[in-house]
């Protein structure tokens, strides 16, 4: 753990910021437009942050009803009944076309699910960790008073939030029908004479100019700016996480930048390049999209476990096991994620090629494995306190786990002949995407969501919500697998009779879902209006930022932290025969004497 | 630390809040400016590793493409004049030499000619740029050239002029284009758009970078007027030169592979 020299005892000492002329980094410093211009010309990490946090629930909201549509028109197939007309053209009645004809519904559809997918992976998924809960947290859990390059973070908010406007407008514009991966030669001719796919592609190429930005400091905000005495290996490992996402994000961007760029000039300059019509090839454009898009993945899950990383330490009061194994298969599943691509490709691309990036494919278990195993091995005799950040840490491992074990038989190249396309994937990717990533993204927000603001939140309701969205999400998805093992192809708009049944009940869950997550945003505004003021240090963690005061200054630290401990050396901290009810019990001196003592008695052992 | 003797520079103008280099500090949350110089350095050289990467997806896009159709690209490359290219390649190298130079002057607090030398740096992409546009791009695309073209001589001249007879028009040369647009009517090879798509693309986006470059060049000079840099903060005039050093190089790799294939 990280604790402070006596040099900083004061900041430790006092409980939430009272008697510092600072005052939190959310104090007004004027009026209503004096505060606005102040956020929007902040270069304050932890305001980025926020600004971050509301863009991408923002983002969140409309993808997620975007969701809700696609699951209504897919709670009765399309068909033409006799005597009756055309019947289960929800999109089209709903947007006041009850006449629509199947193409035309069809066509609602098919936007409807590329905006939804669109909207969720490059405007909520990938920022949502490391811009949101990254930006405020990065900095304050290695010691630094802000990112590296602070101006840059703003830009790099600003070119989000110009990237987001470009992918409305597309949609206020119509919409578009290529799904979120655009491929090539149908994103080339579809409504060739409307801008609106330039504008969506464009999204895409300016919103990871956004991510490479945002990676390109995390990366070497991780290498400068640590406080004296954090070593590499003295990080926790939601930095550790970071900082693997983060090389990522700077190395596999600028590839799909390259590739959007060359489908813009495609449609706007006819270059031809991925044109079958014009000589070109689409096979490289799937190369292309999925050399990025499949670190990208990775990009999305690593910031998920980050976070998973600090919730399950800190709130079984333990050691966590496995430091560095868990560092190392951060930055494994970052280097292996380069080398699988083709795994999006079986069916494009040579038979000896699908051999070798199956073979490679599984690789990415073993350090995702070990991960997992290591958290367990964490719990494992552990105080464990049923708080609702470790109810989604659990639900977590539990569809994480699921999402990872179904991603072998799709891995495998004879069960993918079968699986490729079909509902299976969709299930597959949502386990690991939205079981994995939003589901820790939400846990992030439960676990910090007291130092962000100073507010608790009342935990009962927030774990009631946490257990519905566990139901909902089950209910939707786990549905799927079957109608994948079935047949059901994705991005169909309507089905056989035979699936119907399966596809109401997957319906119901998306409800549900929406319910559970609806309350979560209550429990949320509920704290901010009327949440008791929140301690600095509400679940005894002992990383650097349950050091500072909630919510955190604006500096920070009142003076530069020096680091003398592990981030989960609870062992070493905690008086001895503690109990987790005490918390927040140990303050610095002691934890400072505790750390002294147990460094006399191993002074032979101790490290550099 | 080193204590620097500290000529005032022949500024024009410290008064609009430039802090001028011997009062440099780093920013707040930097420890100190060595510290802060390092994380820019790192930070420009990750950048750096981006845009090779984005030039990477192009390369490929030529193997694969020079793979598939070998006279595309041989036929489609005859038409470059490897004279121009190698010039180009010249007055890249050259302005690579003055910007490193000037970083060497604001070290040395030479700033008569740190200005002069990236002055001399910014004419040099202007003069890229010109060449790439004037005697490359403009005539193979509409068939029209520049007055001082020396290619003139070879063509028949069909009397058509344009501007004040700064172009002039030769018949069958123009057409060749990217793509769909590509109609040049003696072109032997049906594949020989995705050559102009993959050069113009290549080119085009490598002088967007040029341009890009004198921007950053140009914010330098200014802050190196405002006596900003010296020889104990010179990160931006460093930073520049590593930027206009990347132009170079990607230039360095796409000369040989568009200019000098048969």
């Amino acid at each position: 753990m990280a604790t402070i020299d006596d040099r900083n005892a004061d900041t430790l000492g006092s409980a939430a910021g009272h008697g510092h002329d600072e005052g939190s980094y959310l104090t007004p410093r004027g009026g209503l437009i004096t505060t606005i211009w102040d956020w929007a010309t902040t270069v304050d990490h932890k305001k980025i942050g926020v600004m971050y946090l509301a863009a991408v629930l923002m983002m969140f909201f409309f993808g997620g009803v975007a969701a809700l549509a696609v699951r209504t028109e897919l709670f009765s197939p399309v068909r033409e009944v006799p005597g009756e007309g055309i019947t289960g053209q929800w999109l089209g009645s709903f947007l006041g076309n009850p006449d629509a004809s199947i193409a035309e519904n069809n066509n609602l559809y098919n936007r409807a699910f590329t905006l939804h997918g669109a909207i969720m992976v490059f405007m909520v998924i990938i920022p949502s960790v490391p811009a949101a809960l990254g930006n405020f947290f990065l900095p304050i859990m290695i010691g630094a008073k802000d990112v590296a390059f602070p101006r840059l973070n703003l830009l790099s908010w600003y070119i989000y939030v110009t990237g987001s406007i470009f992918g409305i407008m597309s949609i206020l514009m119509g919409g578009v029908d290529t799904g979120w991966t655009f491929y090539t030669p149908y994103s080339t001719t579809t409504d060739a004479d409307q801008m609106r796919v330039v504008y969506m592609v464009l999204a895409a190429f300016i919103l990871g100019f956004s991510s490479i930005l945002t990676g390109l400091n995390f990366v070497v905000t991780t290498h400068k700016l640590r406080a004296p005495g954090m070593g590499w290996f003295d990080m926790p490992l939601f930095v550790w996480a970071v900082y693997a996402t983060s090389i990522l994000q700077v190395l596999a961007t600028p590839v799909i930048g390259i590739t959007l760029l060359l489908l813009v000039f495609e449609r706007l300059f006819r270059v031809g390049i991925f044109d079958p019509g014009l000589g070109g090839d689409p096979v490289l454009f799937q190369h292309f999209f999925w050399f990025y898009s499949h670190p990208v993945v990775y990009v999305m899950i690593l910031p998920g476990m980050a976070v998973i990383n600090e919730i399950i330490p800190v709130h079984s009061h333990k050691k966590i096991f496995g430091y560095r194994s868990m560092a190392f298969a951060s930055l494994g599943i970052a280097a292996v994620s380069f080398l699988v691509w083709g795994h999006h490709m079986f069916t494009s691309t040579g038979e000896l090629a699908a051999t070798v990036f199956s073979a490679l494919t599984f690789l990415v278990a073993v350090p995702t494995a070990v991960k997992v195993f290591n958290w367990l091995g964490t719990l494992y005799k552990g105080s464990i306190s049923m708080t609702p950040p470790m109810v989604y840490a659990l639900m977590f491992l539990f569809l994480f786990t699921i999402g990872g074990l179904t991603g072998l038989p799709l891995a495998t190249l004879s069960t993918d002949m079968h699986l490729h396309d079909s509902y299976f994937v969709v299930a597959h990717f949502h386990y690991v995407m939205m079981g994995g990533t939003i589901i820790a993204f939400i846990g992030g927000l439960h676990h910090w969501w007291p130092k962000m603001f100073g507010r608790m939140y009342n935990e009962r309701a927030a774990i009631v919500f946490a257990l519905v969205q566990f139901v909902g999400f089950n209910v939707t998805f786990f549905t799927q697998f079957i109608l994948g093992t079935r047949g059901m192809p994705r991005r169909y708009a309507s089905y056989v009779d035979e699936f119907q049944t399966l596809h109401q009940i997957s319906t119901f869950g998306s409800y549900i879902l929406a319910i559970g997550f609806t309350g979560s945003l209550a429990v949320f505004v509920h704290s901010l209006l009327a949440g008791k003021k929140a301690p600095q240090n509400p679940w005894g963690g002992l990383t650097l930022e349950w050091h500072v005061e909630s919510p955190p200054s604006t500096h920070n630290f009142h003076k530069e932290p020096i680091v003398h401990h592990g981030p989960y050396d609870f062992d070493t901290i905690l008086p001895p025969g503690w109990d987790p009810k005490d918390y927040p019990v140990p303050n610095a001196h002691e934890q400072a004497e505790a750390y002294a003592k147990a460094q006399h008695s191993h002074v032979g052992s101790s490290h550099h | 630390m080193t204590t620097v003797p500290i000529r005032e520079t022949e500024s024009h103008a410290t008064a609009t809040g430039a802090v001028p280099w011997h009062k440099y500090k780093a920013a707040h949350h930097f420890r100190n400016k060595e510290e802060e110089f390092d994380g820019v350095k790192l930070g420009m050289w990750l950048f750096l590793a981006t845009e090779v990467l984005l030039f990477s997806g192009l390369f490929c896009a030529y193997a694969v493409f020079r793979i598939l159709h070998p006279e595309a690209f041989t036929n489609g490359s005859s038409y470059l004049d490897w004279r121009w290219g190698g010039l180009n390649t010249v007055v890249l190298l050259v302005s690579s030499y003055t910007m490193a130079a000037s970083i060497r002057n604001v070290q040395l607090q030479q700033f008569a000619r740190a200005k002069f030398n990236l002055l001399f740096t910014m004419a040099c992409g202007l003069a890229f740029l010109c060449i790439k546009f004037l005697f490359e791009y403009t005539p193979k695309w509409s068939g029209w050239f520049f007055v001082l073209d020396p290619a003139l001589s070879h063509h028949e001249d069909s009397g058509k002029r344009a501007l004040g007879g700064l172009f002039h028009f030769v018949e069958g040369y123009g057409g060749k284009r990217p793509g769909e647009w590509f109609d040049y009517p003696f072109s032997t090879d049906n594949y020989e758009h995705l050559w102009w798509s993959v050069y113009y693309s290549a080119t085009g986006i490598h002088a967007t970078h040029v341009i890009i470059g004198m921007g950053l060049i140009a914010w330098v000079y200014l802050r190196v007027r405002k006596g900003m840099y010296g020889p104990t903060h010179y990160t931006g005039v460093e930073m520049a030169g590593l930027y206009w050093h990347l132009v170079d190089l990607i230039w360095i790799f796409l000369f040989p592979l568009l200019y000098l294939i048969h």
